[in-house]
């Protein structure tokens, strides 16, 4: 993979009436890479999809498609093409005419527009399919109508937005690969946008998590998994226990934290004493023993387990009824429900978080700013 | 904020493109002659029966003459007899084509337009035709020694509501006939199965689903009724007039526009006073339309 | 309780036959009159069958013109209302802007005010704004109370329609203008269709606004108008006759092709 930037997106704002959409959004895609914007409903990621494409105007701040700026320019003057939710075939053209149109436009040559069309359906695995009308055809053979239509213009970028929505769960699972499978033989840059966490780490090499308008955290699916930089992405990605607390003391990486229940020690960098903050710690990685453990000071029992097929989950109560998960292969023998244990963890498996992150300063400012 | 050229792109030279030409016509062609009317009505004529633009109220005060009033009583009893007269006979007309099966409805529909193909002087002349005092219908009646002199059936407020009756029924139809396409079969053998009877099925199922439709048809039979002048000039023989004929009267050989302008007012306001009583009833604007 | 459905059938089948029957009995009347061989006005008993007045219908050249005359009309508001029309609802369905409720408004009126309203208020602004009467007027009248019905009919489409098709073709590299041709226009052609259709008809059969506004130009329901006190001759019957049998082949024929293919296209 080269490091080339291919879409710069610079302090973009963008704002309809009284909301705030999309906030100093600083954001750049590499050449050939799978970039995943990840978010609920309303966080704003297809919003910024739309200004790369052009169909939305940033209010504020500027996109660079190849160091070019494209502010000003209209929607079929960018090179770059967007794979539509609904799909967006054009109901009066068979599939033939619908991933040529783009080529028809431009006026190239009929023998050559024959020629890569029909490369296009092979490589979409639709040979065969140029004559039907997009009603004739299912929900998955759409969606690849739709990705051929974009991709014969040779885009420097395909966006993609929320492309496999409407498929049922099996279908979405097998598009994925393909999709995947199609841009790294294909090498063009995918920037894809979803709200399906699993999607988005399955396909993706950089995740940019988007919450409330605000990027809060890019890059790899495993560092995002194992290193979540906020509170939010701690609890938005995967199951986690959260402990809010203070710092005692720093020691190097690690540092002592006094949670309500007691005493504990986390891993991270750029912490300092007496700031409050959260430990995340995944419910696989969370441990118990029988006994008190050196630095850890936490105790509660065993309240019920939960089979999850090859997977067993545990709920211990801590003293103030906050209530933590464990997950052990279910073949484990494990302590009888209503017995003390003691949870702790390696440090290594602990992440500790600013509390005061940009989401606090952020509702300051809302404050603030009324 | 300026606009920027995007944004002037993208939205304000589309829309007033689009919606320029329209807002125009609707102005030049629609708006200003109907404020027009509204100030020629308080306009006097002059000895050659030009309009003169001095402010008076005498039109209005001509409105109350007891010929009038009867006229309009006439004209409301008139429009309203069609209109209820539609209802009974749309109703079920309506119900049994729309509950047809689907290959026979299609065609049952068309029947309905298909008269209108035919100029709707041409039928009402029809009507004339089979109902004179040498029309098929008498000839009919005599060959079967049921009458032994002619019978007028012309020129009366029975043969005025048939052709009322008959140049609207349609419009009664057609939105009847989309209200209770759209009823959910399911519905009514949800009621039936829950023990419902066929009677109190329909006033609390069926009919409380449909009544939009009734609502819709009776605006588009109530108010152009009020205007059909031609069908009481060829039916009723000038005895039988409807507010339309008033005006066509004034604006034609009577020749007094501001008066006929007056008239066409009560018109505006009956229409306005119907609309907006159609929309407190709940009534989608959009029904009237197709 | 078998006996009673049937019953119940057999009484709904002569309602609608007796429904059926008052819509279709003066146009049989039409098309008897139109065989009718008498010559004495008002042209009603019957003195035996003749195919004469299908004859002499061609040599009539007032009647002929005079319907040549509403086609003329009707083409043109038809025309003019389906271009202002269609490209109004489109620009109304995806553009913001103020006053849209008024123009919303105003596009009613033509719809539920009583034509003979409508016909003399052109007359009057037509008159004050020294206008003759004439082609003109009958043309710029007729599209008037059009318009509204292409307006609907287009809307009722653009109700099931992707917007995201438009910016997927402009995201395919075709500007505004292609895009509007190309996507928009193919695409609600049914609905621009419906509204011609009925703007069209509307048209060919309007007696009331024509009458207004016509000045010396006769439309065919005017000629016929004019000749009702006199009685409508049989060579009108004939003529009504034909154009009832060219509409109904019309109809019949689009029915079973252009509809066909349009239920293909929506399922």
């Amino acid at each position: 993979m080269k490091d080339e930037i291919i879409v710069k997106v610079n302090q973009v704002n963008k704002i309809y009436g009284m909301n705030h959409v999309v906030k100093d959004l600083n954001l750049s895609v590499k050449q050939g890479e799978f970039l995943t914007l990840l978010g609920s409903s309303g966080c704003g990621k297809t919003t910024t999809l739309r200004m790369i494409a052009g169909f939305e105007e940033a209010t504020s701040g500027s996109i660079l498609v190849e160091g070019e700026p494209v502010e000003n320019k209209e929607p079929f003057e960018r090179n770059v093409n967007t794979v539509f939710q609904s799909y967006a075939l054009f109901p009066h053209m068979t599939i033939f005419d619908n991933i040529a149109y783009g080529l028809k436009v431009k006026k190239f040559k009929k023998s050559e527009i024959k020629e890569k069309v029909s490369q296009m359906l092979s490589l979409v695995q639709l040979e065969g399919f140029e004559k039907r009308y997009p009603r004739q055809l299912s929900g998955g053979q759409k969606q690849r109508v739709a990705i051929a239509r974009a991709l014969i213009n040779n885009p420097k970028v395909l966006l993609l937005d929320e492309p496999l929505g409407a498929l049922d769960l099996k279908l979405r699972k097998q598009m994925q690969l393909e999709l995947k499978e199609l841009q790294s033989r294909l090498g063009i840059t995918f920037l894809y946008v979803t709200h399906d966490q699993e999607e988005a780490l399955t396909m993706s090499d950089r995740i940019g998590i988007m919450h409330d308008g605000i990027l809060e955290q890019l890059a790899t699916p495993r560092e995002i998994y194992e290193k979540p930089a906020t509170r939010f992405i701690a609890t938005f990605i995967g199951e986690t226990n959260i402990f809010d607390g203070r710092i005692e003391t720093v020691e190097g990486d690690f540092a002592k934290v006094l949670l309500e229940n007691g005493s504990v020690i986390g891993k991270g960098e750029g912490f300092v004493k007496d700031e409050l903050i959260s430990v995340s710690i995944r419910p696989e990685k969370l441990k118990y023993s029988m006994e008190p453990v050196e630095g850890f000071e936490l105790n509660g029992y065993v309240k019920s387990y939960i089979y999850v097929g090859s997977v067993i989950k545990a709920i211990i109560v801590l003293p103030n009824g906050y209530e933590i998960k464990l997950e052990r292969l279910a073949s484990e023998l494990l302590p009888e429900i209503g017995s003390r244990v003691f949870p702790y963890w390696e440090v290594a498996d602990s992440v500790l978080i600013h509390s005061f992150d940009q989401t606090f300063y952020r509702a300051v400012e809302d404050i603030q700013y009324g | 904020m300026t606009k920027s050229k995007h944004s002037l792109r993208a939205n304000t030279i589309p829309a007033i493109t689009t919606v320029g030409p329209i807002t125009l016509w609707l102005l030049f062609l629609v708006a200003i002659p109907l404020v027009y009317v509204l100030v020629m009505s308080f306009c006097s004529i002059d000895e050659f029966y030009n309009v003169s633009y001095h402010f008076t109220l005498d039109n209005y005060k001509r409105l109350f003459d007891t010929n009038y009033l009867q006229i309009y009583a006439q004209s409301l009893f008139i429009a309203f007899f069609t209109t209820v007269i539609c209802i009974l006979l749309g109703y079920p007309f309506a119900y049994f084509i729309a509950r047809a099966v689907s290959k026979r409805k299609a065609i049952l529909y068309m029947l309905v337009i298909v008269p209108f193909w035919t100029n709707s002087l041409i039928r009402i002349y029809g009507w004339r035709s089979f109902l004179g005092t040498n029309g098929w219908l008498n000839t009919i009646l005599m060959k079967l020694n049921l009458i032994n002199t002619p019978v007028e059936f012309l020129y009366n407020r029975g043969t005025i509501l048939l052709g009322m009756v008959y140049c609207l029924f349609p419009f009664m139809v057609i939105p009847l006939y989309t209200a209770i396409e759209k009823l959910d079969q399911n519905l009514i053998e949800a009621s039936n199965d829950l023990g419902a009877r066929g009677i109190y099925t329909f006033s609390h199922v069926i009919l409380p689903l449909t009544i939009s439709g009734v609502f819709a048809g009776s605006i588009m039979v109530f108010i152009p009724c009020l205007g059909f002048f031609f069908v009481s000039d060829i039916l009723g023989g000038g005895n039988s007039d409807v507010i339309g004929n008033l005006i066509e009267r004034q604006f034609q050989s009577g020749n007094n526009w501001p008066l006929g302008a007056a008239l066409s007012i009560i018109l505006i306001l009956m229409t306005l006073l119907l609309v907006r009583i159609y929309q407190k009833l709940g009534g989608d604007m959009e029904s009237l339309g197709v | 309780m078998r006996r009673k459905h049937k019953v119940q059938r057999i009484l709904k089948m002569v309602f609608c036959c007796c429904i059926y029957l008052f819509l279709f009995l003066p146009i049989i009347v039409i098309v008897v009159n139109s065989f009718n061989a008498t010559t004495k006005k008002p042209y009603l008993s019957w003195k035996g069958f003749t195919l004469s007045w299908y004859m002499k219908l061609f040599q009539n050249e007032e009647l002929l013109s005079s319907f040549g005359m509403t086609l003329s009309i009707a083409v043109l508001s038809t025309i003019l209302a389906v271009i202002i029309g269609s490209i109004a609802a489109v620009g109304m369905y995806k553009y913001k802007f103020k006053g849209k409720a008024l123009i919303d408004g105003l596009l009613y009126i033509p719809v539920v005010i009583p034509e003979i309203v409508l016909g003399i208020s052109l007359l009057t602004i037509f008159s004050k704004a020294g206008i003759p009467r004439g082609l003109l007027t009958l043309v710029l009248a007729h599209a008037t109370f059009s318009i509204p019905f292409v307006v609907f009919n287009v809307r009722a489409r653009l109700s099931g329609y992707d917007n995201s098709i438009e910016e997927a073709s402009m995201d395919l590299g075709a500007n505004r203008i292609h895009t509007f041709l190309h996507i928009t226009l193919p695409v609600l052609a049914p609905g621009i269709g419906g509204g011609a259709l009925m703007a069209f008809t509307l048209s060919i059969d309007d007696v009331i606004i024509s009458y207004f506004t016509n000045g010396q130009v006769k439309t065919f329901p005017l000629k016929v108008m004019d000749s009702i006190k006199s009685g409508v001759a049989p060579d009108v019957n004939a003529f009504s006759t034909l154009i009832l049998i060219g509409t109904t082949l019309l109809v019949v024929l689009t029915q079973s092709g252009i509809f066909r293919k349009n239920n293909k296209e929506r399922g």
